[in-house]
């Protein structure tokens, strides 16, 4: 104790608590490694386009006979299959040259490789907009329930209480059937059916609980505490209130969720595009990649290794840099990782 | 004791009926959502889907349709499912409870058993290399996408290293039940015990020594310590006995919620016919009577799971007891 108040007395000014916070992340090795890990990520799968431009091929669009060089023959993206009656026909495999089918192609003859940065796109995007919905509805309710309680709060507490009894992926599925055929109309807002918002708000709904819970528990004491009573007894309108006083309390809560938050949908919309009620074709994830690979499993399993190996990556980048956010801002929560 | 009892049974009622508003009103109220639609089919004509709404009373009142619904489940016990006509919704759905259980309850001794020792051994060489292995490991389950571990297992298991001797008692995917042939139910499940308990291993591991290194700081760690008790009986007798609450709620949770029909995933990559695929089959074909009973078997597991939990609270923190 005595060091740090020593280093205290001798810096004239303190620094502000975000300052310290991310000082505490920059000397955090693993979570600035995990930090960097997940920034390639994003940035390979930003070059999606470009590698798809570059190599030539379409990665939504069958091309059953097309023809590739390699090593200076001629060898044909989907061979005849040389058993049984010579009907079926196997993709090719990887080649490991880059921009030459890399990784060989799927059951339709795309490039595997352009279809994983594609891919990647779609489970990034979806994950982080549906982190944006989560925090947002888990604001609202938390902050509301919490800070204005009675009956207010009994009836959101209520409702949290069904959806957290609800299997996250019961209802997520649920919901998936019902408007992945329809899509959804709530009259001001129209969302087409294969629309990637379908999978967005679905995921960011299911989830809401998981926040909203530890926000509302939050935002409880601090209605109890002085400044917020005395913010009150002054007769500071309540919406001032919670803006100024009680969310930035709340923010660093938020900001440890971002990145746990993302790892879990990127999870959960995996599986979602597995069981085919996630994203629709022919637009790809790494979920769909993966149960494209499903049929050529034993026959090509890199079509379903790769995808699955980009989760594993990219999750467990978002997992430690969630540890070092949490170490770095809000030591003592009990945000934890890896909820299912 | 009596009146917190019943207000558990409350709330029991309360989510129950909640969740299965819920799934009402998912199925019928979602703007766009027509179950008529889904079950006549494609390009049906106005007059078939006139006809498949009165047949199976869509036309009627919300309110009526859901009465009915809750009577068939909970008093008759003679829903029939809406895709096979005649064909009982509460026995299909029991029929599939022992896969689902089998599945889940061998999941879970591996879980705990492997969390726990991960768990002890990692806090008891905190900091050192033996530590940050474990919890690397740890992460690395909890990343992983269950259906796709599952896929890779059966990738080795099933094809690549199949005709090894490490793999070669490993039968084909499916389900053989326990009175019949004990020794094919136990291999068959083998894989799937292993793939389901990855994630919770990792994750019951990490939590367990979070929770241990923090007990380890309180003030009976220290009474415990200056009464010159060996580290090894502070560390299993008093600090993981405190830190085993965090670590029975989740398992109150994630228990309830895998019986529930959770663990549909791993059903779905190792065929085996339990309540999850069962569900997951349902949804596909909007068949709600078969939806509509699993949820709400389902919601039943992790409400009781909680109520189980509480009790426990007692049992093992003392400081429970008295507040």
């Amino acid at each position: 104790m005595s060091a740090v108040s020593d280093t205290l007395d001798a810096t004239p000014k303190s620094r502000g608590p975000w300052a310290t916070a991310l000082r505490r992340l920059l000397r955090d090795r693993a979570a600035v490694a995990a930090l960097i890990l997940f920034l390639m990520v994003v940035i390979l799968c930003l070059l999606a386009p470009a590698y798809a431009q570059w190599t030539g091929t379409d990665p939504f669009k069958s091309t059953l006979d097309a023809v590739i060089k390699l090593n200076g023959q001629d060898v044909p993206v989907m061979e005849q299959s040389t058993e049984g009656l010579g009907l079926g026909y196997t993709p090719i495999g990887p080649t490991w040259q880059i921009g030459n089918y890399f990784l060989g192609a799927d059951n339709q003859g795309r490039d595997v490789m352009a279809r994983l940065l594609f891919g990647g796109l779609n489970s990034l995007f979806i994950a982080g907009m549906a982190t944006v919905v989560t925090l947002f509805f888990a604001t609202l309710i938390g902050l509301t329930a919490g800070f204005f309680g009675g009956i207010i709060d009994t009836l959101l507490s209520r409702f949290l209480d069904i959806l957290w009894a609800f299997p996250v992926y019961l209802l997520a599925i649920s919901l998936s059937i019902v408007l992945i055929t329809q899509g959804l109309d709530l009259g001001l807002i129209t969302i087409e059916s294969g629309s990637l918002w379908l999978p967005i708000f679905i995921i960011g709904v299911v989830y809401v609980p998981y926040v909203a819970r530890p926000v509302r528990g939050q935002v409880l004491a601090l209605r109890e505490s002085e400044f917020v009573l005395a913010a009150v007894g002054l007769g500071v309108p309540s919406h001032r209130i919670l803006l100024r006083d009680i969310l930035p309390n709340v923010s660093t809560t938020l900001i440890v969720f971002v990145p746990i938050m993302m790892a879990l949908n990127m999870i959960t919309e995996s599986a979602l595009s597995f069981l085919s009620i996630g994203v629709q074709p022919p637009d790809a994830s790494w979920g769909t990649i993966i149960q494209d690979g499903q049929t050529l499993l034993y026959t090509r399993p890199v079509v379903a290794l790769a995808p699955g190996i980009a989760i594993v990556i990219t999750v467990l980048a978002l997992n430690v840099l969630g540890d070092g956010l949490r170490d770095a801002l809000d030591p003592r929560s009990k945000i934890r990782i890896g909820r299912s | 004791m009596l009146l917190a009892l019943l207000q558990r049974l409350g709330q029991m009622v309360f989510v129950m009926f909640g969740i299965s508003m819920l799934v009402f009103l998912i199925f019928f109220a979602t703007p766009g959502a027509d179950p008529a639609a889904r079950i006549a089919g494609r390009n049906a004509t106005p007059e078939v889907l006139e006809a498949v709404r009165k047949s199976f009373g869509f036309d009627q009142p919300f309110y009526v349709q859901y009465l009915t619904m809750m009577k068939k489940i909970f008093i008759t016990g003679d829903l029939t499912s809406f895709v096979n006509r005649g064909w009982k919704v509460v026995p299909a759905v029991m029929d599939t409870v022992p896969v689902t259980l089998s599945l889940v309850m061998g999941a879970a001794v591996l879980w705990v058993v492997f969390s726990l020792i991960i768990g002890i051994v990692a806090a008891a060489t905190r900091g050192s290399w033996i530590d940050k292995t474990l919890m690397v490991l740890g992460l690395i389950g909890i990343s992983m996408p269950v259906y796709w571990l599952g896929e890779m297992l059966n990738l080795i298991t099933q094809s690549r290293y199949h005709d090894t001797w490490m793999f070669s008692w490993v039968p084909p995917l499916g389900y053989k039940n326990f009175s019949d042939d004990p020794k094919g139910w136990f291999l068959t499940l083998v894989i799937p015990w292993i793939t389901l308990s990855i994630l919770y291993i990792g994750l019951y591991g990490r939590v367990l020594r979070a929770a241990i290194v923090e007990s380890l700081q309180e003030d009976y760690i220290r009474t415990a310590r200056a009464k010159g008790l060996s580290e090894a009986r502070i560390l299993l007798r008093h600090a993981l006995r405190t830190s085993l609450v965090a670590f029975v709620t989740l398992f109150g949770l994630d228990f309830g919620a895998l019986v529930g029909g959770s663990a549909l995933l791993t059903e779905v990559v190792f065929g085996l016919q339990g309540v999850g695929k069962l569900t997951y089959d349902a949804l596909l074909n909007l068949d709600l009577p078969i939806i509509m009973t699993t949820v709400l078997y389902a919601s039943f597991f992790v409400v009781m799971a909680n109520a189980v939990v509480d009790i426990l609270y007692m049992l093992i923190d003392p400081r429970v007891r008295t507040a």
